[in-house]
């Protein structure tokens, strides 16, 4: 094990992954970022530092700083990918999708299907997400909502360094396309990582964190930190909970969650994307539908509200899930008859 | 700067033979194309590059430079202190400074009509509200995330907005403004308002594809429209070189017949001419002018940008030699104004930065039930 960051968690896996198999290539903004074309100690290596290095070790061919035009280094990396390479492309803001969403929803995510499966795209789209920054309503948001109602994408989103290591190896070894959302607020977080040069960790196998056995909590990302800060507090008082991350939300891991539901009747979503047609929704009615009668509470969701995301701090911190929030619903979806 | 002088390619048709005459029976599909000759003379290409070389500068009065030297200096001092409230903490999020520029914004816009005229822009956005007029005060509550500033607190730095001054943002995704220009243009020309937009957008949003779905659009419907590309040099951390294939970004509105225009974006009276002699066109109705300002930015991209992309003796060097501000007070003294009336200026606006900030310091914050409004015009 070694203890690292999250984003070197990130770094390190592409470069491990780089060096391993010549087909893979990183683009996008800034990735080198510096100045002349040598990279260098004055390089940026990404706004994100995610890609510190790359291009001193493995040069302008398979590093390459893109114009901002988002349409453009999707659409490559998508041509790449079905000519047999492996991108690793990174947009700098998930809210960037909005730019590029035709060739994410309707190229990328369709071709395997209309194509008969003669194609494979095994494209690896990075991207930062996630409020807390003041940012506003255009460099914060959390899009994984949209990209997991798209069939023909898998969606990642990895809590910790560990999972950052074993879920992006398998983004990159993955024949199909891949979407790989970092969480901004994550990227500084630390965790011990498995030094094993082939560890992967398979898509579509939750994670539980915390067992407990009195209501079970499903969360992705950042939020899982606030849902385990929960669960020891009610811990405290007896009540026990089963927190599980989804580390994938397309494949999704029905069973880890029937099989909690089944047992604590009771369910929590809590998901920093918009409560309506969403993450949070799809997974009570999952329950509803496949654990109707083990359930002893509607189940709950904590989300923000049907609002575009705010600028000053104080709405901000109003507007997300907090710690607070997810243990008055946990009360909530205990009390309820 | 490189004009008119490349020499033109001879006309292929001119030189080569003569065709054989075609049989009466086949029709002739050479008169439904335009001859290159009668095109040229009819595009304006480098027209009014030629106009404006013909005459650099603004012939500014004393009252109106003494005006520009004012309001570049109130970008400025309104600049540095926002820096410093974030330094401080007081100020979240993104902030992009708009220090180095400033001789572009109100050089353009004093040429233009204010609360007629619309403007719109891209995130590095408080220099154009203040060289439109709108209040100080308002800005800096906003970048402090107050309930007075101008967006309620919920829009930030980036995010800014005001009909009265036609102002229509203040937008977060680069290159999206110049397609809402397009729009804000096409209702000038709808209610024959005589009405201009100035959509300002970066070298960097330059490479945006919708960036040229727009140029085709609204050269084809002759909107009244002015482009401007404010080159600073560095799209984020890429320097123009290295991200942009044509880096003399007025040619590019040449595939859609836009005439461009550089210009030199570090002094106030050569942008001002540049601006009286696009916006002649474009108030002729002949359709859009694409202008590249060619300046720079002292600061980092945004405040949490170190800028190690490039050397501090390049921007020292434009600090120097190039600074739009001493630039304008070295040109206001050779004129014989006087330093006192030049330094009654900076105390002035020193002393308006300083209200501005007191305010934004000080005003109350949002109401926790204005997250809930505004999502709409009416309510959910």
């Amino acid at each position: 094990m070694t203890k690292m960051m999250y984003r070197d968690a990130v770094l390190s896996t592409i470069m491990e992954e780089m060096a391993r198999d010549p087909d893979v290539v990183v683009l996008g903004e800034d990735v080198v970022g510096g100045m002349g074309t040598a990279g260098g100690p004055e390089a940026i290596g990404g706004i994100w530092s995610t890609s510190t290095g790359l291009y001193d070790r493995f040069g302008p061919g398979r590093v390459i700083d893109t114009p901002i035009s988002e349409s453009a280094i999707v659409g490559a990396a998508a041509g790449l990918a079905l000519s047999g390479k492996r991108p690793v492309a990174e947009l700098m803001f998930a809210d960037f999708i909005g730019v590029c969403l035709d060739q994410l929803w309707n190229q990328i995510a369709k071709f395997r299907y209309m194509f008969g499966g003669k194609s494979r795209c095994p494209a690896v789209i990075r991207m930062a997400y996630g409020a807390g920054f003041n940012a506003a309503a255009q460099h914060s948001q959390s899009v994984h909502q949209i990209l997991t109602g798209m069939p023909g994408l898998k969606v990642v989103m990895p809590a910790t360094p560990a999972d950052v290591k074993g879920l992006l190896r398998t983004a990159i070894r993955d024949d199909d396309p891949v979407i790989f959302l970092e969480h901004k607020a994550l990227y500084a977080t630390s965790g011990d990582v498995p030094d094993d040069p082939d560890f992967m960790i398979p898509f579509g196998h939750a994670r539980l964190c915390r067992a407990g056995g009195d209501v079970t909590i499903v969360s992705t990302g950042l939020l899982l930190g606030m849902c385990e800060a929960a669960a020891d507090r009610l811990a405290a008082e007896g009540i026990g909970c089963d927190v599980i991350d989804l580390r994938t939300t397309s494949p999704l891991d029905e069973e880890t969650i029937l099989d909690s539901v089944e047992v604590t009747g009771r369910l929590v979503v809590v998901d920093e994307a918009p409560p309506r047609c969403g993450l949070a929704a799809d997974l009570r009615a999952l329950v509803a539908e496949k654990a109707f009668s083990s359930l002893k509470a509607p189940p709950l969701q904590v989300t923000p509200p049907h609002t575009p995301i705010p600028f000053a701090r104080e709405l901000e911190s109003a507007y997300l899930p907090s710690v607070d929030k997810i243990e008055d619903a946990v009360r909530r979806v205990l009390a309820w008859r | 700067m490189a004009k008119s002088a490349r020499p033109r390619a001879a006309n292929p048709r001119s030189s080569a033979p003569k065709p054989a005459a075609v049989a009466a029976s086949v029709p002739d599909v050479s008169a439904a194309l335009s001859s290159p000759v009668e095109d040229d003379a009819t595009f304006a290409l480098r027209s009014l590059q030629q106009a404006h070389a013909n005459n650099k500068r603004y012939d500014a009065s004393d009252a109106e430079l003494l005006k520009f030297y004012e309001q570049m200096v109130l970008i400025r001092r309104f600049e540095e202190k926002a820096g410093q409230l974030y330094g401080l903490g007081l100020i979240g999020g993104f902030c992009h400074l708009y220090i180095g520029q400033e001789a572009v914004a109100v050089g353009l816009q004093s040429a233009l009509n204010e609360g007629h005229d619309s403007v719109i822009t891209g995130y590095r956005d408080h220099g154009h509200m203040l060289a439109y007029g709108i209040d100080p005060k308002v800005i800096m509550a906003e970048l402090t995330g107050r309930g007075a500033g101008i967006s309620r607190g919920k829009g930030g730095s980036m995010h800014m907005f005001s009909t009265e001054h036609k102002f229509y943002g203040g937008h977060g995704i680069v290159g999206a403004q110049v397609s809402l220009g397009a729009g804000l243009a096409f209702a000038h020309k709808y209610r024959e308002d005589g009405g201009v937009c100035m959509a300002y957008f970066g070298d960097g949003a330059a490479n945006q594809g919708q960036v040229y779905e727009t140029f085709n659009m609204a050269a084809l419907w002759k909107l009244p429209i002015v482009f401007v590309v404010e080159n600073n040099g560095y799209a984020m951390g890429t320097a123009v070189k290295r991200g942009s294939a044509e880096t003399h970004f007025y040619r590019r509105g040449t595939a859609f017949r836009i005439p461009g225009m550089p210009v030199n974006g570090m002094d106030v009276l050569e942008v001002r001419q540049a601006a009286e002699v696009a916006l002649e066109y474009v108030r002729g109705g002949n359709g859009p002018v694409l202008m590249e300002l060619n300046t720079y930015r002292y600061r980092g991209h945004s405040m949490s940008d170190p800028a190690k992309y490039r050397s501090r003796e390049e921007v020292q060097e434009m600090r120097d030699k190039h600074d739009p501000i001493e630039g304008a007070k070295q040109e206001l003294l050779k004129r014989g104004v006087s330093e006192d009336a030049i330094k009654d200026i900076d105390k002035k606006i020193r002393q308006q930065v300083a209200q501005a900030a007191d305010f934004a310091e000080s005003s109350p914050e949002p109401d926790m039930a204005e997250l809930y409004t505004d999502v709409l015009v009416e309510t959910y």
